[in-house]
């Protein structure tokens, strides 16, 4: 080490005196001027696509500007074609779904992921290879094995849409386990839990007076993120012949594009301005690193 | 009940020690999780393995397999193949450079913020919208299209529903996944990692070439990895853009219509060749992400 250096160091010496700054001026002010081009090529990239979603939603094919699909993405609830009417059904469905999966999800996941770390920590390598695999198998595979659980589903409970919660807490599983994974490491669940338990509490006063209130942040970003999948999911709802909001977009574009592209750019626009919202919220997550169970 | 809390705490290291009966019984609140996994998630897998080693009537078969091998279903695997791989790397790179981009700007700004989010939206929530957000574009009478003719230049637009076609709209998707998955990495880059290479006398490409790029590669080349799954399980969207049985996810959709028709468990077969596929490659995935964690944690 030091023979290799021997000869380096009197040469960087000199260069370091009065020069670095400036030159690190320098490399700051390139930085910016990089980190803006990059930011304007590909941020154009991802807005050229929406926009084009709003150009050709508003336009005819004579290129005149109309507004009908707009007006009927207003109408949505209210207006009686069957077009309207099948997004209504679908985007129902889609929100009931999405309470059933987060409430599925938290109910499974908080609990069992607490008194892991309580009680089992060995077994937390397999809770971890789990939502590995959950986030492994593609969702066509899945559908392909879910197939005939759903006949079986149908015949027990009904072919109703809403059923589709059970598959759909899988689909979310992964990236809902890493969020609240992050949040537990942040907060002392152990002396937290006895703490409690010693002042007479009950394990499901820990969970939800305890555990929950702590990993609060935590556990908005993973219902968010649920709502972002649900909401967008395709694969499952439409090969087990289910409706949900995006089959109903898709449906409705076989005959009318406008009216799917206009939905298309509202969802998206409705999914950002939520997940900007979630960004704002656990900004004061920052404490991560220190003391972990 | 008073004596149980003060008990409580001194079970968990002899339960542990003892194993047996304890240990079992302290795991039992963790069932109903792996109950339902076991359902929804290890079944279905089961499901889709065991199917395509039988035929109809549930006899064991191994000529499902064999048609795993056909011309056909090579071809699509190919086609599938390829494309995941071409737009990983695409979304990979970009998305790298989109991330340091980020990450050099301030880490609680409004631009990181709505990258973040944008990259969230079109990453996780996108499918059958982004299928109608490129019509919208590069379509028949899509925005850029018309824009690109009134400029003279005329396109053919048939290109969207090819293999071009398939990397731009999936590049949407995995540019943003890539921003997601590697930036937690690139925040674990330490700025005195880069003082003290200048202490010792290094440029800027010694710092990229002999500290952040060794550091970073394993998160790199794992996330590179993710995108690739990711493309290679993609449905959604390729399936809201054509009838086309073009890759294997929109093949699997061909044969569970055709199911009736079909002699052989075909969906089942082409599920089995993806998870072999989605399984080395998240194996790899899993072992480099602990290596990247090394550093970066």
């Amino acid at each position: 080490m030091t023979t290799v250096s021997d000869s380096s160091v009197p040469v960087v010496a000199s260069s370091v005196g009065p020069p670095p700054r400036k030159l690190r001026a320098a490399r700051r002010r390139r930085t910016t001027v990089f980190r803006w081009i990059t930011v304007v090529i590909v941020g154009g990239f991802f807005l050229i696509p929406l926009y084009s979603l709003f150009e050709s939603s508003t336009k005819n094919l004579g290129g005149r500007r109309v507004w009908d699909a707009w007006q009927a993405v207003g109408s949505l609830a209210t207006a009686d074609d069957p077009n309207s009417k099948l997004l209504w059904v679908g985007l129902r469905n889609s929100l009931f779904l999405v309470a059933l999966t987060l409430i599925i999800m938290l109910v499974l996941l908080v609990p069992t992921m607490t008194w892991i770390r309580l009680r089992v920590p060995w077994m937390r390598r397999t809770m971890e290879f789990v939502c590995l695999l959950a986030l492994t198998i593609p969702a066509i595979v899945l559908v392909v094995g879910l197939a005939p659980i759903y006949r079986q589903i149908s015949h027990i409970l009904s072919t109703d849409t809403i059923w589709l919660c059970f598959a759909y807490a899988v689909l979310v599983l992964p990236f809902a386990y890493r969020s609240l994974d992050a949040g537990l490491d942040a907060i002392d669940v152990k002396t937290l839990s006895e703490a409690a338990r010693s002042l007479g509490s009950s394990w499901t006063g820990v969970i939800l007076r305890i555990v929950i209130p702590n990993i609060r942040s935590a556990v908005v970003s993973a219902c968010f993120i649920s709502l972002a999948l649900v909401l967008g999911e395709f694969t499952f709802a439409s090969l087990l012949n289910r409706q949900n909001f995006a089959t109903a977009i898709f449906q409705v574009g076989q005959d009318d594009g406008r009216l799917a592209m206009a939905l298309s750019l509202v969802s998206l626009l409705v999914a950002f301005v939520l997940l900007l919202v979630l960004s704002l919220f656990s900004h004061s997550r920052k404490g991560r690193k220190g003391k972990t169970a | 009940m008073t004596t149980s809390p003060l008990a409580a705490p001194s079970l968990a290291p002899a339960g542990k020690e003892r194993g047996g009966r304890r240990s079992f019984l302290l795991a039992l609140p963790t069932v109903p999780f792996f109950a339902y996994v076991a359902v929804f998630l290890v079944l279905p897998t089961i499901i889709v393995i065991v199917e395509s080693f039988r035929n109809r009537d549930g006899s064991f078969t191994l000529d499902n397999a064999r048609r795993l091998f056909s011309a056909n279903s090579m071809s699509v695997f190919g086609q599938s193949l390829a494309l995941s791989a071409t737009t990983a790397v695409i979304g990979s790179v970009v998305g790298a450079v989109l991330a340091y981009a980020i990450v050099t700007g301030s880490p609680t700004g409004p631009l990181r913020k709505i990258l973040t989010a944008i990259s969230s939206v079109l990453a996780q929530f996108g499918g059958v919208m982004l299928a109608f957000a490129f019509i919208a574009t590069v379509g028949r009478n899509g925005f850029v299209t018309k824009l690109l003719a009134d400029w003279g230049l005329h396109m053919d637009t048939t290109w969207l529903f090819e293999f071009n076609g398939f990397v731009l709209v999936y590049s949407y998707f995995q540019i943003p996944l890539m921003v997601i998955v590697f930036l937690p990495a690139l925040d674990g880059i330490r700025p005195q990692w880069r003082e003290a290479t200048e202490t010792l006398g290094g440029s800027s490409w010694t710092y990229w070439r002999r500290v952040a790029g060794p550091i970073l590669a394993p998160a790199f080349i794992s996330s590179l990895l993710l995108l690739f799954a990711n493309a290679f399980s993609a449905y959604a969207t390729i399936a809201a853009l054509t009838n086309a049985n073009t890759v294997v996810p929109t093949a699997i959709r061909g044969a569970m219509i055709n199911e009736v028709s079909d002699q052989g468990n075909y969906p089942q077969v082409l599920a089995l060749g993806m998870i072999v596929v989605v399984t080395v490659v998240m194996f790899a995935y899993a072992r480099l992400q602990k290596r990247a964690t090394r550093w970066l944690g």
